[in-house]
């Protein structure tokens, strides 16, 4: 990416750079959300017996937040290896179906490269954001934006957890426990304009959690989000059917 | 061990992420399903916040649904996600002092 940046015009070269930090900007929150969290999982992490490389290893190449909370739980716990890897699969199969939304968004826009690498890293706050903020995918140099936003997003997240396993506690708990509700409010913070802007929205989401309340009454959290997402996202094929 | 869980888990992780990307240029989708996906974002919000806010303070769902009020207050109000971020910690972190 570095290299191809050098290679462009300068003008070219500042409307990729704006384009990046832009996408610093829409991804900040989730840096605010990620680095608390990914504290408290390398704190537990290391709690529970494993090394600083195993934390930070981890995170760097499973990059799920819950999942990862339950990884460590199930080794504390000695699961076996198939145990937790089918578990890992359920609880994380939800990235395919917004995987597969975001990139048939982008389909046209970028390229085989550019939607491997982002896809790669997808993840709930990055999807939420990415598709919220969907207004620069057709425009020149788009890409960088949502670039910009996977890669701190990344970045947040395994150095916080490689921060939580070095260090310990370093936010004091209550403090720590009440950052459990940035992720909500991030999501609640691109939920809401959506809705003032068109009441559809909001129709697509509350079917989606009622969805979601009933079906985690019978399932694992893992699938009763899947369903709540493919089964919710359903009343899309009627609600945002173009008007000729 | 630790090691093999871990690339384990990351495999099953990173390859449903990667396939759409092998698969959306190869299949043109019918309109219906192009409208399904694009309202996938706005259902998978409503699915990650509810009713997994009830479980921000452990057996206080009440704190996560003050919480959540205050974010929908601000975000309607029109301020920056950030200030909705920053305003619903302070209102978790007052509610639990």
């Amino acid at each position: 990416m570095a290299s191809e940046i050098k290679q462009m015009e300068p003008s070219e070269r500042r409307q990729a750079v704006a384009m990046f930090q832009e996408g610093i900007q829409a991804g900040f929150p989730i840096i605010l959300g990620y680095i608390p969290v990914a504290i408290t999982f390398g704190v537990l992490a290391a709690q529970s017996g494993m090394s600083l490389i195993e934390i930070t290893l981890m995170s760097a190449l499973v990059y799920a937040g819950a999942s990862q909370f339950m990884g460590v739980n199930m080794i504390a716990a000695s699961a076996g290896m198939i145990e937790i890897v089918v578990a890992t699969f359920v609880l994380n199969f939800r990235h395919f179906v917004m995987s597969l939304s975001f990139m048939n968004e982008v389909r046209d826009s970028f390229s085989f490269k550019g939607k491997l690498g982002l896809s790669l890293t997808l993840t709930d706050e990055v999807f939420a954001v990415s598709s919220i903020r969907n207004e620069n995918i057709h425009k020149k140099h788009g890409i960088y934006f949502y670039l910009a936003i996977y890669i701190i997003a990344y970045l947040s997240w395994v150095f916080g957890s490689f921060l939580g396993g070095l260090l310990g506690e370093v936010i004091p708990e209550q403090l720590s426990q009440s950052m459990g509700i940035a992720l909500y409010a991030l999501f609640i913070g691109l939920l809401i304009p959506t809705v003032k802007k068109e009441i559809k929205f909001g129709f697509i989401a509350i079917f989606a959690m009622l969805i979601n309340l009933i079906a985690s009454q019978f399932l694992s959290s893992g699938w009763a989000i899947v369903l709540g997402t493919v089964v919710g996202g359903l009343s899309g094929v009627y609600l945002l059917k173009e008007k000729k | 061990m630790v090691l093999f869980i871990i690339i384990g888990m990351a495999l099953v992780t990173i390859i449903p992420r990667i396939i759409p990307v092998f698969i959306v240029n190869k299949l043109m989708f019918k309109e219906w399903i192009n409208n399904w996906l694009r309202a996938i974002p706005y259902a998978a919000l409503g699915a990650l916040i509810f009713p997994g806010i009830l479980s921000v303070i452990d057996g206080k769902p009440h704190i996560g649904i003050l919480g959540g009020i205050v974010a929908v207050i601000l975000a309607y109000v029109g301020l920056n996600v950030v200030i909705v971020v920053v305003g619903a910690i302070a209102t978790v972190f007052l509610l639990t002092m």
